[in-house]
C-alpha cells in the first residue's frame, strides 16, 4: 500500500517525519483528508489537531496554525507552534486557558485584546485535547 | 623599579582575570554549539516556506496582497538585534555603528524612522542618541524560541500592514564562522524581491484561494525572516564573545609572562644587592 511521508516542521526544528497512510486536517475552509497521491494543494490550517492514521492506529499532533503542503507522496506542515502529544505541558496548557478565559470575560470591550485572548484559548484547548487523546 | 611586593599582587590578579576570562570562553563556546543547532534546526522550515512563497509569487503575477507592493518610502522601520550584556567584543559596537552611519545617510528628520531594537545594549544606544524608538525587546534568552520573538516580530510586520512604515529592515551580525562575523542589512517587508529559484515543477491548488493563503503565509514568512535574523545574531554574539575572551585571555598570559620576567630580574637585583653588601661589611672588617 502506498504511503505519505508527513514531516512537520516549526521554526524551532522538525517535530515528526514519518509515514503515513492517511493525514486529516482541519483547514481554514473545512475538513480536509489526504490520501497518497494527492494533487499539490496548499491550504492554511485552524488551530486545531492534525490526525495521522497507519494501519488502523491514529495519531496526534496538535498544530497552531500555520498552513499544509501537499506533494503526491508528501505532505509538510509549517506551523508555529506544534507538539506531540508526549511534548504537551498539560499544566501549562491548563493555565493559560484559565488566563485567556478570565482575560476574555474582562475585555469584552477591547477588540485586539479579545482576538488575541481567544486565540490563546483555542490553542491551550487544542493543546489539552490533543494531550488527552493519546 | 616597581616592589617585589606590588608585582606579586600584579600578577595574582592578572590570573584571577585571566581564569574568568577563561572560564567566560568556555561557557561561550559551548553557546555557540547549541546557537549554531537551534539555526540548523530552523533552516528546514524556512527553506519551505521560502519554497512555497515562491511558487505562489513565481506563478501568478497577478496576486497582489500590500506585503508584496512596494510603495513610497515616507517612513523607514529599521529591526536592530544587539545582545543584552557587553564584553563581546566588537558585536554591538559594528551594528550599531552601521546603522548610524544609514540612518545619517539617509534621512534628514527624526521623523522618517523608527527603530525597534532588541538587545540592551541597542535599546541604550538609541535613547542615548535620543533616537525614536518604537518598540523594544531585552533579556532573551541566549537560546531563544520561537513563542519569545513572536511579539515582536508580529509587531513590526503590523506596523506594515497598518502603513506606519513603508519598509521594514533588519541590522545583525550575521555569522559566517567562529571568527568571523558580518555586519548585514536586509529588507524584511515589503516582499518584492523573493528569491523564485528555478522554475517550481509542481503547480499548486490553493484551498480556498490565493489570497487567503498568502493572507497568512507572508506575514509568517516576515516573522520567520526575524527570527532567522535573531537566530543568526545569537550565534554571531556568541562567537564574538569567545573570540573576545580567548583575546583577553592570551593577553592576561603576555602580561603574566612579562611580570614575572621582572618579578625575577628584581629579585635577582635584590639577592645581588644584598650579596654585595655581605661581601663588602666582610671586607671592611678586614
Amino acid at each position: 500500500m502506498k504511503t505519505l511521508t508527513v514531516s512537520v516542521v516549526t521554526p524551532d526544528g522538525p517535530v515528526l517525519e514519518e509515514s503515513y497512510d492517511m493525514v486529516s486536517v482541519r483547514a481554514e475552509g473545512g475538513e480536509l483528508g489526504i490520501l497518497p497521491g494527492h494533487i499539490p494543494l496548499v491550504a492554511p490550517l485552524t488551530i486545531s489537531a492534525v490526525r495521522l492514521k497507519k494501519q488502523g492506529n491514529t495519531d496526534y499532533v496538535a498544530v497552531s496554525g500555520g498552513f499544509l503542503e501537499v506533494r503526491p507522496d508528501k505532505v509538510t506542515i509549517l506551523a508555529q507552534a506544534a507538539e506531540n502529544p508526549s511534548d504537551i505541558d498539560v499544566d501549562r496548557a491548563e493555565a493559560a486557558k484559565q488566563r485567556a478565559e478570565e482575560r476574555l470575560n474582562e475585555t469584552k470591550s477591547e477588540e485586539i485584546d479579545f482576538t488575541r485572548a481567544k486565540s490563546a484559548l483555542q490553542r491551550a484547548t487544542n493543546r489539552l485535547e490533543v494531550a488527552n487523546n493519546k | 623599579m616597581a616592589s617585589l611586593r606590588d608585582l606579586k599582587a600584579r600578577i595574582s590578579s592578572t590570573s584571577n582575570t585571566k581564569q574568568i576570562t577563561k572560564a567566560m570562553e568556555m561557557v561561550s563556546a559551548s553557546k555557540l554549539n547549541k546557537a549554531e543547532d537551534n539555526a540548523k534546526a530552523f533552516v528546514p522550515y524556512m527553506e519551505k516556506i521560502q519554497e512555497v512563497v515562491a511558487s505562489i509569487a513565481s506563478g501568478n503575477i497577478d496576486v497582489d496582497h500590500p506585503m508584496l507592493i512596494s510603495r513610497p518610502v515616507k517612513k523607514t522601520g529599521y529591526i536592530v538585534i544587539t545582545s543584552d550584556r557587553g564584553l563581546a567584543g566588537p558585536y554591538n559596537t559594528n551594528v550599531l555603528r552601521k546603522l548610524y552611519q544609514t540612518i545619517e545617510e539617509r534621512h534628514q528628520s527624526k521623523d522618517e524612522y523608527v527603530i525597534i531594537p532588541i538587545g540592551k545594549v541597542g535599546r541604550d544606544f538609541c535613547k542615548k542618541r535620543e533616537l525614536p524608538i518604537a518598540h523594544e525587546i531585552t533579556g532573551l534568552p541566549d537560546q531563544p524560541n520561537f513563542a519569545e520573538i513572536k511579539d515582536i516580530a508580529n509587531y513590526a510586520v503590523n506596523m506594515f500592514s497598518s502603513e506606519e512604515v513603508d519598509e521594514l529592515n533588519l541590522f545583525y551580525n550575521h555569522f559566517i564562522s567562529a571568527i568571523s562575523q558580518e555586519v548585514t542589512e536586509t529588507k524584511v517587508l515589503p516582499l518584492n524581491d523573493i528569491d523564485v529559484g528555478e522554475k517550481q515543477s509542481s503547480m499548486y491548488e490553493y484551498e480556498p484561494n490565493q489570497e487567503q493563503i498568502l493572507e497568512t503565509l507572508l506575514p509568517q514568512y516576515a516573522e520567520s525572516l526575524v527570527y532567522g535574523a535573531l537566530l543568526d545574531g545569537k550565534a554571531s554574539e556568541h562567537a564574538s564573545r569567545m573570540t573576545a575572551m580567548r583575546n583577553a585571555t592570551d593577553n592576561a598570559e603576555d602580561i603574566i609572562d612579562e611580570l614575572t620576567l621582572s618579578y625575577n630580574r628584581a629579585r635577582q637585583a635584590a639577592i645581588t644587592q644584598e650579596i654585595s653588601e655581605i661581601v663588602s661589611g666582610a671586607a671592611a672588617l678586614e
